[in-house]
C-alpha cells in the first residue's frame, strides 16, 4: 500500500513548492496510472515514493514503511519492496540480460540457488528467454525496456513503478508492454505508472490519478487521462 | 558479511582495477614513487640517526681532580660520577697516564721529557647516554666535591642535537607530505572508477544496496593500488638502497660512514610501505566514494 496524506513538498533550492496536500491511497494489487503535464509534480512524488527526496509536511506511507521517519540507513530496504522502471532503461551496457539481472540480485544478497531459478522464470514472464546472453545494445527498444521491466520484478518487490516506460517506443511496443505491466500486476504486483500517452492510458480503463501544478485534481476508477478539460 | 559477498567484492575490485589499467598502472607507479622518496627520506634519516648516535657515544668530557688529591683519593671520586643517572661510563686517568697521552700526540716529545707528571691533574673521561643532558650533567659532576674544572666541547654536543632534530623535522615534513600526495592520486584513480561506473552505483542504490555493498568494491581496489605501489616501492627502494651501500663502500677506508645493511631494515620498510599504502588506499577509496553514495 503506498498512501500519500496532505503531503508538501518545497525544494530547498529554490523554495519552489512542488506538491501541495497531495493525498491519495493506493492500495495492494491496484493498478494505477500518474499523469499530468511537465511540471505537475508526477516525478517529485515518485523520487518521494522512492526516498530520493524528503517530504515537507504531512506523511507517506509505503509497505511498512513511515517515510516521514524513516532512517537513512533504512532506505536500502524500502528500495527492496519497489522495482523502478525508468524511461531511458539504464541497462548496464557491459552486462548480458541475465548478467543485469543477477547484478541487482547480488546487490540484496540473493543467494547463488536463488538466481539460478529466479532469473529463468522472469525472464519467461516478460518472452525474453532466448535473448539472456545479449547484450542491451543487441536488443530492440521494446525489448529493453522488457529487461528493465525484469530487472525491477527479479527481486519480487510488492510494488513496481515505472517512470514514463513508453517514452522511447511506438504505439505497439507501448502497448505491447502495458499488456506485459497488465499481466505482472494480475500476478498480484501493484502497478504505478506514471506516463504522457493518453491512448494509452484511455484504453487500459484503469484507475488514473491527476497531478496539476502540485494538486490531486482528479482520482478516478476507470478515468481517462484528460487533463486539459480539468 | 557473507562469504559469497567476499568474493564478489574481491572479484570487482580486481574487475575496476583491470578494466582501468593505465590509470591502475599510473596510479601505482605514482604512488610508489612517492613511498620511494619517503622511504629513502626516512632511511637516510635512519641512517645520519645511527651514524650520530655513534659520533655522540664518543662525545666525552673530562672532569679535573683537585690538585692536592693524591690518585689513590681522587680515584674516590668515580662511584660519585657514575652515580648520575645520564653518566655512561667513567674511565679515571691518572697524571702519569695523561702526560703519557698528552706527549704521545707529539711528534717531537723531547720537548716534555724533563715535565714532571705533577704538573697535569688527574681527571676522570666520562661518557653520557643522553648528549641533550650533557648541560645538566657537567653542573651535576661539577658540584661534586673534589672536581675543580670541566672540559666539555658543550658546542659540538649542541650541533649533534640540532643536525638530529632538524633531520627528524625533514623527514616528517617530507613524510606528512607525501603521504598527501599519495592520498590524491588515489582518490583520482578511483574517481575516474567510480564516474565510469557511476550508473551501475545509481542502479544499485535504487534497487536496494546499502552503502557498504557499493562501497566494499572500491575499497578492494584502493587496497589493491596500496598494495601494488607498496610491493613496488619495496623492491625500488631495496635497489636504491644497495646502489648507495655500493657507492659508499668504494670509500670504506675513510670509515667515516656506517650504512646500516638493508636487511636489517626490510621488515620495517615493508611494514611501513604496506601499512602507508592500505591505509591511503583505502582513505582515497572512501571518501572519493562517499558522494555516490548520497542517491
Amino acid at each position: 500500500m503506498i498512501q500519500f496524506t496532505n503531503v508538501k513538498k518545497t525544494y530547498d533550492s529554490n523554495l519552489t513548492e512542488a506538491l501541495h496536500d497531495v493525498s491519495f491511497v493506493i492500495e495492494d494489487g491496484e493498478f494505477v496510472f500518474l499523469v499530468g503535464p511537465s511540471g505537475s509534480g508526477k516525478s517529485t512524488i515518485l523520487k518521494l515514493i522512492t526516498a530520493e527526496e524528503r517530504i515537507t509536511s504531512g506523511g507517506i506511507l509505503v509497505g511498512d514503511f513511515d517515510l516521514g521517519k524513516l532512517k537513512k540507513r533504512k532506505v536500502p530496504y524500502l528500495r527492496r519492496t519497489l522495482g523502478i522502471v525508468f524511461q531511458d532503461f539504464r541497462l548496464i551496457e557491459n552486462r548480458t540480460v541475465r548478467g543485469n539481472l543477477e547484478f541487482v540480485m547480488r546487490v540484496v544478497n540473493t543467494s547463488n540457488k536463488v538466481i539460478k531459478e529466479r532469473i529463468p522464470y522472469v525472464l519467461d514472464l516478460v518472452g525474453l528467454s532466448d535473448k539472456a546472453d545479449c547484450y542491451p545494445n543487441e536488443l530492440s527498444g521494446g525489448e529493453q525496456q522488457r529487461v528493465a521491466i525484469a530487472r525491477a520484478l527479479v527481486n519480487n518487490p510488492s510494488t513496481i513503478i515505472a517512470d514514463e516506460p513508453t517514452g522511447n517506443l511506438d504505439p505497439e511496443r507501448s502497448y505491447e508492454l502495458m499488456c506485459l505491466l497488465e499481466k505482472i500486476n494480475q500476478l498480484g504486483t501493484t502497478i504505478l505508472i506514471v506516463t504522457h500517452e493518453r491512448d494509452l492510458v484511455n484504453c487500459f480503463n484503469k484507475r488514473v490519478i491527476t497531478i496539476d501544478n502540485g494538486y490531486v485534481t482528479s482520482d478516478m476508477e476507470n478515468g481517462l487521462y484528460d487533463y486539459e478539460t480539468i | 558479511m557473507r562469504r559469497f559477498n567476499l568474493f564478489y567484492y574481491i572479484k570487482q575490485g580486481f574487475h575496476g582495477a583491470g578494466s582501468h589499467g593505465f590509470m591502475t598502472f599510473a596510479s601505482i607507479g605514482i604512488m610508489a614513487c612517492c613511498l620511494l622518496i619517503m622511504g629513502s627520506f626516512s632511511l637516510l634519516a635512519i641512517n645520519l640517526e645511527h651514524n650520530l648516535a655513534a659520533l655522540m657515544a664518543e662525545n666525552e668530557f673530562l672532569a679535573y681532580v683537585d690538585d692536592s688529591y693524591d690518585d689513590q683519593t681522587a680515584q674516590t671520586l668515580e662511584s660519585e660520577i657514575t652515580a648520575i643517572e645520564n653518566v655512561a661510563s667513567c674511565t679515571f686517568i691518572s697524571r702519569e697516564e695523561a702526560l703519557a697521552n698528552y706527549v704521545g700526540e707529539l711528534e717531537d716529545t723531547s720537548l716534555y721529557a724533563d715535565v714532571p707528571a705533577s704538573a697535569l691533574r688527574a681527571r676522570f673521561s666520562v661518557q653520557v647516554h643522553d648528549i641533550e643532558q650533557l648541560q645538566a650533567t657537567l653542573d651535576e659532576v661539577e658540584a661534586i666535591e673534589g672536581v675543580v674544572k670541566i672540559n666539555a666541547a658543550l658546542d659540538v654536543a649542541d650541533g649533534f642535537v640540532t643536525m638530529r632534530n632538524v633531520m627528524v623535522i625533514i623527514a616528517l615534513v617530507m613524510v606528512v607530505i607525501l603521504i598527501i600526495v599519495s592520498f590524491f592520486i588515489i582518490s583520482n584513480a578511483i574517481k575516474l572508477a567510480t564516474s565510469s561506473r557511476e550508473r551501475e552505483i545509481a542502479i544499485m542504490k535504487m534497487v536496494g544496496a546499502t552503502n557498504s555493498f557499493v562501497r566494499w568494491p572500491f575499497v578492494v581496489e584502493g587496497l589493491i593500488l596500496g598494495l601494488g605501489s607498496s610491493l613496488v616501492a619495496m623492491l625500488a627502494q631495496w635497489g636504491v638502497y644497495q646502489l648507495l651501500v655500493e657507492a659508499v663502500s668504494v670509500y670504506s677506508h675513510v670509515q667515516l660512514i656506517n650504512i646500516i645493511p638493508f636487511e636489517a631494515l626490510a621488515s620495517t620498510v615493508a611494514i611501513a610501505f604496506c601499512g602507508i599504502g592500505l591505509f591511503v588506499g583505502v582513505l582515497g577509496s572512501v571518501t572519493t566514494i562517499r558522494k555516490f553514495l548520497l542517491v
